[in-house]
């Protein structure tokens, strides 16, 4: 018998009955929860007279909808009164059932998926659901997290069982050493470049290679998040000394005892040297340079020193009608040079891009700089009030505000829109978030996915530029 | 849940690509705290001409007349023809809430976003997998013949075209089970509860740092 994956550890360590179809009951450790996605759960638990399962395992932050600016005023500085209601609804529900909930005026308030494995709420080992796609990012720590609906969180919730069936096994390897200015965003961009939006569909995605291992726990949460861009619910990387540390004295780290026992655990959290996987990619890192989206689909990538395909030499056709569609919205022409393309507005955040290495990274770039004045607007989200005092005791807000940035309170933001922050029709953004989506950032508004330092560059230049001309 | 059994309707085609779950929902409209009303906002960006915002009177907004669902023959359509990874993107169950209370109960595809598929079944809407060629000839069908009808028989798993033509196609057992008989599953998981405590006991031992 061959050895197991990371993904089958994961799986089998979590199962709790399974069918002879292979239909399985798998248990939750974690689960996280936010204000959007969570409301018609806690209405169904309600009407059929449940209560959750095991309310330890739930941690609850709003973030999609809370104001950037403001926040002295809490959930009345909600200017929206249906934005509003939602977080009222999620203070009373966690209020309601004993669950542990950082409120809008918490300083560990923040992103969800920033706070958890802030926090030490993301554990190795531990099987982390949410209701939102994102939730792949906390695989970077050797945990198989993945997103989930609606009814499923209500599921969650009655039984801290998920109705599954297994998916398959992918490895993306990327092997050798990036070069300098060459993130993580650009690896996982590169990733879904070849093999496409719908590649990791029906997979589990582990990330290794030397690329990989190098990157920091920051930058592993980065490739993971974008796993479900790949098509893939979940994304993991295994457990290496990095990650042990990373989690050393978070303070829902396990303590003393428990430690050792758990940290012996975990060092087996990786695939074996004969796992089998159902399909491997490989990609070398020295061949990855900084990406730029140019279409509605994260898959329509290229390099920073590349041109907007032509539709016309597509084979495909339904590709080619989705390329053709995709630049009529964009506004751009097949041929243009990526870095011709000119800004309105630049956005540093999301749970992809806004922890405090992100910010560290944009912030080189923008020091002694200033925002070119074609920029509308360049805004900094922090993705917690953790990262956002780290950053300030570090000075990199005076760096931000010095060169033009708007320096904002920790929230979604800008990446999908819920709040005030969003584009107008026809505005264009460099963005560090993860959807480039029709209308994602605004109605008619122009996104294109970019690395932190890439998105600062752009703002100090007006236009995409190579980050590694500046530094 | 409604009960899924056999579905006879006006078939709509929507010819492209990768449509992710903001362009079936736009983000304004998940401020709700309701199941229902998402109807209106189906495609809102491609629906109307002008953004919109919760809480509008919909009757009054403005058409985009060349959007395939605005035209007059698809006004009674309740299933939908779609293109590769049809609900990529955010895992918002509010998609599958739009499309079930626009009316649609069937959507074909050649391929689906996992969550979007996931989340289909959990609200009688059945997400229908079929071969891209299949798919091709059904857009040419749709587009060349008005009022054109497709039926969908779950429990014996086929599609009759109006032409007599039967397609057939795999779903799994267990969602069949859930769909045909409109079952909500948390009561199915809870009958294995003895289990999940069992289940809980020995990771209490195993893995004692999960439950501190």
């Amino acid at each position: 018998m061959s050895g197991r994956t990371l993904y089958d550890k994961l799986w089998d360590a979590h199962l709790v009955r399974e069918d002879s179809d292979g239909t399985a009951l798998i248990y939750i450790d974690r689960h996280l929860v936010h204000e959007v996605t969570s409301p018609q759960a806690f209405e169904g638990l309600r009407l059929a007279g449940r209560k959750p399962w095991r309310s330890r395992s739930i941690l609850a932050v709003p973030d999609h909808n809370v104001p950037t600016i403001h926040r002295e005023r809490g959930v009345a500085g909600i200017d929206d009164p249906v934005s509003r209601i939602q977080v009222e609804t999620l203070d009373q529900n966690c209020s309601d059932f004993g669950i542990t909930e950082f409120h809008m005026d918490d300083i560990r308030q923040g992103i969800v998926h920033v706070i958890g494995p802030e926090q030490g709420a993301t554990l190795p080992g531990m099987t982390v659901v949410c209701g939102d796609s994102h939730t792949s990012t906390h695989g970077a720590f050797g945990a198989l997290a993945f997103g989930i609906g609606t009814s499923e969180v209500e599921h969650v919730l009655a039984t801290q069982c998920l109705i599954q069936k297994k998916s398959k096994n992918m490895l993306v390897r990327v092997d050798g050493e990036a070069t300098a200015g060459v993130t993580a965003k650009d690896i996982v961009l590169a990733i879904i470049g070849e093999i496409g939006t719908a590649g990791g569909t029906g997979y589990a995605i582990e990330f290794a290679g030397a690329a990989i291992e190098a990157l920091s726990l920051e930058g592993r949460m980065t490739v993971c998040n974008m796993a479900i861009e790949a098509g893939a619910r979940a994304g993991m990387v295994a457990v290496d000394q990095k990650t042990i540390d990373y989690v050393a004295g978070r303070p829902f780290a396990p303590r003393a005892e428990q430690w050792e026992q758990a940290v012996t655990h975990w060092r087996t959290l990786k695939s074996d040297p004969d796992a089998e996987f159902d399909r491997v990619v490989t990609l070398q890192a020295a061949d990855i340079r900084p990406q730029v989206t140019w279409g509605t689909s994260p898959e329509m990538v290229t390099s920073i020193d590349g041109r907007v395909p032509d539709p016309a030499q597509e084979a495909d056709t339904v590709k080619q009608t989705g390329m053709r569609k995709a630049l009529e919205y964009m506004g751009i022409q097949p041929g243009m040079a990526i870095a011709d393309i000119k800004l309105d507005r630049v956005f540093i955040g999301s749970c992809t891009n806004s922890r405090i290495e992100d910010l560290r990274a944009a912030a080189a770039v923008a020091r002694g700089r200033k925002v070119a004045p074609g920029i509308r607007q360049a805004m900094v989200v922090p993705g917690s009030g953790l990262v956002k005092k780290q950053a300030e005791d570090e000075g990199l807000d005076r760096i931000f505000i010095e060169a033009g940035f708007e320096w904002r309170e920790p929230g979604c933001s800008m990446c999908l829109a819920m709040n005030a922050d969003r584009l107008e029709p026809g505005e264009r953004c460099a963005s560090t978030s993860n959807r480039n989506f029709e209308g994602r950032q605004g109605a008619g508004g122009r996104t294109h996915l970019v690395s932190p330092a890439m998105a600062a560059a752009a703002a100090i230049a007006g236009h995409f530029v190579d980050v590694r001309d500046l530094v | 849940m409604e009960k899924f059994e056999t579905l006879d309707a006006i078939v709509a085609p929507l010819d492209r690509p990768n449509v992710d779950t903001d362009a079936i929902i736009p983000k304004q409209y998940l401020k709700s705290v309701k199941r229902s009303g998402f109807g209106p906002n189906l495609f809102d960006d491609w629906r109307y001409l002008e953004p919109g915002e919760p809480g509008q009177d919909y009757s009054k907004r403005k058409l985009k007349p060349d959007f395939v669902l605005n035209q007059p023959r698809y006004r009674d359509a309740r299933i939908l023809l779609a293109r590769e990874n049809f609900g990529c993107g955010s895992s918002r169950e509010h998609a599958v809430w739009a499309l079930e209370d626009a009316g649609f109960r069937v959507v074909i595809a050649p391929s689906f976003a996992d969550i979007f598929f996931n989340n289909c079944f959990k609200n009688g809407v059945l997400p229908i997998v079929l071969d891209a060629a299949i798919l091709d000839r059904l857009f040419a069908q749709v587009e060349a013949t008005p009022d054109y009808r497709l039926v969908v028989d779950l429990e014996h798993q086929t599609i009759t075209t109006p032409d007599g033509e039967k397609l057939s196609f795999a779903v799994d057992e267990f969602r069949k089970y859930c769909l045909l008989n409109g079952l909500d599953d948390i009561g199915l998981t809870m009958q294995h509860a003895d289990e999940i405590r069992a289940y809980e006991a020995r990771r209490k031992t195993e893995a004692p740092w999960l439950f501190a």
